[in-house]
């Protein structure tokens, strides 16, 4: 299965772990990544705040750019950001061909054009659990994660709005509410999946910058939604979420006097630890909150399973509604 | 009989055209005329709290005609684009755009309060614009300079522990293609002014 | 044909018309014009419709030998009615009068008035070459079988049930579950009288359970309805008890000794239990328990059978099949009533997950006196009583993401629900709305005095409810989040418990219900009526009415008066003993028909039969509404309909064209 690549501008550097972990494990998913040729930044949530039209020709330069990558017409963002710009963007073209010419006249000034819908963007996790799939996965499981505790945090543009395919088949990628697609892979991966409330809380973006104690604040209830249900990681799908709780983590800590020890790593990397590969290639050991003593719990041997019993109800007590099967 | 100077009352209503600019200043149907001042939006935003105003506060001096007020006003700078109000709205508003909407319109008429967040879009904007992607060096350190000097100590352990990483770029770097970006947007934000 | 005579009136309709076209002129024109084509008299006149208009019509009729009428006016949706009959009263077959609309056609969609009144002569002149054709024609007069079969055995349909065997007529009543009551049998009490709500129904449904005139099948349903208004063949299925009902006394002795407990999703909302052999609640109508064979243990395991050893009159049968019954019935009133919004499609509200978010029927279940807790209000650990209470309204109603409309009822149960947890557990009530909604008699006064209690008002819509707490004093509590928007503010509301008003929503197989008795829904699900506006207890088929929440949501006192209304409706079909059906229907001519049967399945009233014998089809005159799908569709046209005519459509089309202007020679026959 082939895809053309986006990394975006994070994965150069800040979150290079995620790129390297990436890598890593699609040989063994069999996915071929081709990096989209001089892709440039998306804009994330900054530059269409100042420009409009610009910011679609911004974006719409790359989804040019990935047509050169002849027979492939699938993209791969691994970051939340960028699969949502790159999604609304050839969708808004797509439902007005007044935007799709203006876009495209633009475009034409650097001798390039993009017609909408000719790819299907996909986020990373979309195309690891539904085009590779968990079977495919767990047959390729070699050192289960049995005995960690993980708190799967999807932050919010992956599963905010509901744009569904790209190609139109309609429907949305996961519950806008409460997603269930990186429980199931962690639980495919065999570690112990925490219910945690605040799965799909924004992380705050770049809220830290702009005024902190509200980016703070959001960085906190996550890392101590975590925490509270006695997580000993969280792991991430997003670039900017992994940097804001993980490397504003010590800063969260200062402004609030709490001590939160919580590593944050990217699900990639859960997977590459699943499949018996080695940590550092995997880019673990980049988180600035150490994940090491977190990772030392899997394969040890838990005497009895971590399930609650099944506790026989009290006389009195009064029936719970029947919630459809998850997981 | 002493004169007391007593203000009219607002001509709130006679002024629907605002709210008809941000409604065509918004890509898409936007739905914002829809709005019957819920407040899930308001109840949903995670930054809600610290706007001077709530989304739907917003709408309501939107549709008012309340521009200086909504254009000073925090809240779009505030918004995370977390689009929860979006996808809980029961009238289907397609709040977050309306936000960036409102943003554009801030800075086009050079009428905000604070400067902070406009300016870090500007920083991040300009870097990208020149080199074809961002540089987190060039738009922290540019941005705390200028907005937070004294943040640059809280903000050391951090940086120190980016470096020691190995996650920290010293250097932008420069797309291959950067002219023809600049050609596309340039042509764009001339075709955006001719609209 | 014989010499058409025909009087053209063109209506000003004020200055609706007038305002927009030369009525004068227009009326002239075609006396003019259009005398070649038999035009004997046109006139103009200011109101057509009044009675001064209708007898204008009736004396050029008698005076003029009129033999076809052309009311050039509104839309025949309104009138045509009037003049048919005033045509009618004239000595005039009424059928061989054509109403054309020049109002809605022509005044009101446009904005010259030249324009307006060519088209006006246009649309006269397509009249008169269409009314050429029409015949005289008889209404169907089609007997009504005095029996009738009201479906859902809640308030509506006991209401209509009632009223028809009062006075005097057979009814068979059809409910699903094994008794009747409907959704008011799970209610505390009821707004805004606060009445105990089975007090004020249970008489009812005894009445019914001991009416001779009642027969009444519950533990049923309807599988099949043919025939037409008036002869209606309805089939029900019976479905086994397992109990003879002929034996059993209604002791409950079975269900005391049945070991196998079940969680009740129906009566109880999944907060109580029931045994595998059981009646919903002890004032259950009829008193015959019914076996749940899917949870009982003989059924699944092959042991136990305790109730047959302990039933004292021997009236458990293992063995019993369903049966079916068929009935002949005259019309059929639908009552089938509605089931709640299921919240899990709300996931941020939390429940399921949450253990002490209830939603409104829980709530009426935990406040009823004869449920699980006894009629205390505690929370979901069966024990603890609340402080703290936030009633969430709008839960899936106006909300374009789950159901668009309003579910009517939702702020006065919200309001009852503050009261009853005030006055039994003395917690601080919470209640979050957008509006709130009191609009009938009592109802705003409710509303006052739940002010007066104390309940605290918060407008705005929740967005989130949680257990994730951001500060100690929300450690252990359900926080409720939204916005205060009367001042501007997000707040957090932690609390020990949550009910949400979930809103009403169609029957999950309302479609299919639909299907079966040939009525539609609307896109929400909802049955619909005739008319919106003046006559929301009737069909588009005949003899087929709905009542209660089934035609949309509303309360008690709505559901009763439709439930009544219905059966006047057929009250008054029935003491006609015969009833008049406009006869514009399509019919085939057998002689063309080839049987390939295409219009079979596309009549909407499924109308057409076949004959395997003749190979022929046969619309049913009785069931046929004259829609026209058929006759447009035979590829033979083997179809035509009695007032739309392959002559008459064409002939209309030549008068709108006004090539009939040029001098026929010959007149057509």
């Amino acid at each position: 299965m082939k895809y053309s690549y986006f990394p975006g501008c994070s994965l150069e550097k800040n979150a290079a772990a995620y790129d390297v972990s990436t890598r890593a494990v699609c040989k063994p998913l069999g996915i071929d990544l081709v990096e989209i040729e001089d892709w440039n930044c998306c804009g994330a949530t900054e530059y269409i705040s100042l420009n409009l039209l610009a910011s679609y020709s911004l974006i719409a330069r790359n989804l040019a750019q990935a047509n050169k990558n002849i027979g492939v017409d699938q993209v791969v963002a691994p970051c939340s950001a960028c699969y949502l710009n790159l999604r609304k963007t050839d969708k808004y073209m797509h439902e007005s061909p007044d935007l799709s010419k203006k876009v495209n006249t633009a475009l034409a000034a650097g001798g390039i054009s993009y017609q909408p819908g000719s790819v299907k963007i996909k986020h990373l996790l979309d195309v690891v659990v539904n085009d590779v799939g968990y079977d495919t996965i767990q047959a390729k499981v070699t050192r289960p994660l049995n005995g960690l505790r993980i708190a799967p945090y999807y932050g919010c543009m992956i599963v905010r709005p509901e744009f569904g395919a790209s190609a139109g088949n309609g429907k949305p990628l996961d519950n806008t509410e409460y997603p269930m697609i990186l429980d199931k892979l962690l639980q495919v991966l065999g570690a112990e999946v925490v219910d945690f409330p605040l799965k799909a809380h924004c992380c705050g973006g770049h809220m830290t910058q702009i005024s902190e104690s509200t980016g703070f604040e959001m960085i906190r209830q996550i890392v101590k939604g975590a925490s509270d249900y006695n997580a000993d990681l969280i792991v991430t799908l997003c670039p900017m979420c992994q940097l804001n709780l993980d490397a504003f983590q010590g800063g969260m800590n200062r402004h609030f006097k709490t001590s939160f020890q919580m590593p944050v790593l990217y699900f990639t990397q859960m997977i590459g630890l699943a499949f018996g590969m080695d940590a550092k290639a995997l880019g673990i050991g980049d988180e600035l909150v150490n994940a090491r003593s977190a990772l030392a719990k899997i394969g040890v041997e838990v005497p009895e399973p971590e399930t609650p019993k099944q506790k026989r109800p009290t006389k009195e007590e009064l029936p719970m509604p029947h919630m459809p099967k998850e997981g | 009989m002493t004169e007391t100077s007593v203000s009219p009352p607002v001509n709130t209503i006679s002024n629907t055209s605002f709210l008809e600019k941000v409604i065509a200043a918004t890509p898409g149907e936007s739905h914002l005329e829809l709005c019957i001042q819920c407040g899930t939006c308001g109840g949903s935003c995670p930054s809600g709290a610290d706007m001077d105003h709530t989304p739907r506060g917003l709408f309501a001096l939107i549709t008012a005609g309340m521009k200086d007020t909504v254009l000073k006003s925090n809240t779009p700078w505030f918004c995370v684009s977390c689009y929860y109000c979006t996808v809980r709205c029961p009238q289907e508003i397609h709040i977050t755009d309306i936000m960036y909407t409102l943003k554009r319109l801030a800075v086009q008429e050079k009428v905000y309060d604070d400067s902070t967040a406009p300016d870090f879009s500007k920083t991040f904007i300009n870097w990208v614009e020149n080199y074809g992607r961002a540089f987190e060096l060039g738009l922290m350190s540019m941005h705390m300079l200028k907005h937070n000097p004294f943040g640059v100590f809280k903000v050391a352990d951090m940086g120190v522990g980016m470096i020691t990483k190995g996650r920290m770029a010293f250097r932008p770097t420069r797309i291959k293609g950067i002219n023809g970006l600049k050609a596309i947007l340039n042509k764009a934000k001339e075709l955006e002014v001719a609209a | 044909m014989t010499e058409p005579k025909i009087g053209v009136y063109v209506c000003h309709c004020g200055s609706n018309i007038a305002g927009m076209v030369d009525v004068e002129g227009v009326a002239k024109w075609a006396a003019e014009n259009l005398k070649h084509r038999g035009v004997v008299i046109a006139r103009d006149y200011k109101f057509m419709c009044s009675s001064t208009g209708q007898e204008i019509i009736q004396k050029d009729i008698q005076e003029l030998g009129l033999n076809r009428v052309v009311v050039a006016a509104c839309s025949p949706h309104l009138h045509e009615q009037t003049f048919r009959t005033a045509c009618k009263n004239g000595g005039l077959n009424p059928y061989l009068c054509e109403l054309v609309s020049i109002r809605e056609q022509a005044s009101w969609v446009h904005t010259d008035k030249g324009e307006a009144t060519e088209k006006s002569k246009s649309i006269i002149s397509g009249g008169v070459e269409r009314v050429r054709w029409h015949e005289p024609l008889e209404p169907l007069r089609v007997p009504i079988h005095p029996a009738t079969l009201v479906v859902g055995g809640g308030i509506a349909g006991i209401q209509a049930a009632l009223e028809l065997a009062d006075a005097g007529y057979p009814v068979i009543m059809v409910e699903r579950e094994p008794s009747i009551g409907g959704h008011m049998a799970q209610f505390d009490k009821t707004f805004p009288t606060l009445d105990c709500s089975a007090c004020i129904l249970t008489p009812k449904m005894v009445q019914v359970g001991t009416h001779p005139n009642i027969k009444l099948f519950s533990w049923a349903e309807v599988t099949s309805v043919d025939g037409y208004v008036g002869n209606f063949q309805v089939t029900i299925r019976q479905k086994a008890r397992c109990v003879k009902t002929d034996l059993c006394t209604g002791c409950g002795i079975c269900q005391e000794k049945c070991p196998k407990k079940v969680i009740d999703d129906v009566f109880e909302a999944g907060l109580g239990y029931r045994k595998a052999i059981y009646t919903p609640f002890p004032q259950a109508v009829p008193k015959y328990p019914v076996m749940d064979r899917e949870n009982c243990t003989f059924f699944q395991k092959g042991t136990c059978k305790a109730c047959e050893k302990f039933c004292p009159t021997e009236a458990i049968d293992f063995e019993q099949q369903d049966e079916l019954f068929q009935f002949d019935v005259g019309q059929i009133i639908l009552a089938t009533g509605w089931d709640l919004f299921d919240p899990r499609r709300i996931p941020q509200f939390g429940y399921g997950r949450l253990a002490n978010v209830f939603t409104s029927l829980e709530f009426e279940r935990l406040s009823n006196a004869a449920g699980p807790t006894g009629g205390k209000i505690v929370m979901r650990d069966g024990v603890s009583v609340p402080k703290s209470v936030a009633i969430v309204h709008c839960v899936g109603s106006r909300d374009k993401n789950y159901n668009n409309y309003c579910s009517a009822i939702c702020c006065m149960q919200s309001l009852k629900f503050a009261h009853l947890v005030h006055e039994r557990t003395g917690a601080e009530v919470y209640n979050f709305y957008i509006d709130i909604r009191t609009p009938a008699k009592s109802y705003d006064e409710f509303y006052q005095r739940l002010l007066e209690e104390g309940t605290h008002f918060i407008r705005g819509r929740v967005a989130e409810i949680t257990d994730a707490a951001r500060k100690p004093d929300e450690e252990g509590k359900l926080i409720v989040q939204a916005e205060n928007t009367l001042i501007g503010k997000q707040m957090r509301m932690p609390v020990d418990m949550v009910i949400l008003s979930a809103g009403l929503e169609p029957r999950h197989d309302a479609k299919e219900v639909a299907r079966l008795f040939g009525i539609s829904c609307s896109a929400d699900g909802w049955y619909i009526e005739r008319h919106p506006k003046l006559d929301p207890i009737a069909t588009m088929t005949e003899g087929v009415y709905i009542s209660g929440v089934v035609q949309g949501p509303k309360d008690i006192p709505a559901s009763v008066v439709q439930g009544a209304a219905a059966a006047a409706r057929a009250l008054g079909k029935i003491q006609q003993k015969e009833i008049s059906m406009e006869p514009i229907r399509a019919s085939i001519n057998q002689d063309i028909c080839s049987g390939c049967r295409i219009c079979n399945n596309l009549c909407p009233f499924n109308a057409i039969l076949f004959h395997e014998d003749l190979m022929v089809s046969e619309v049913n005159p009785a069931l046929c509404q004259g829609c026209g799908t058929c006759v447009a569709a035979c590829p033979a046209g083997a179809i035509s309909g009695t007032v739309f005519s392959d002559q008459q459509v064409l002939a209309q089309l030549d008068g709108l064209l006004l090539t009939n202007l040029k001098r026929f020679e010959e007149v057509p026959a």
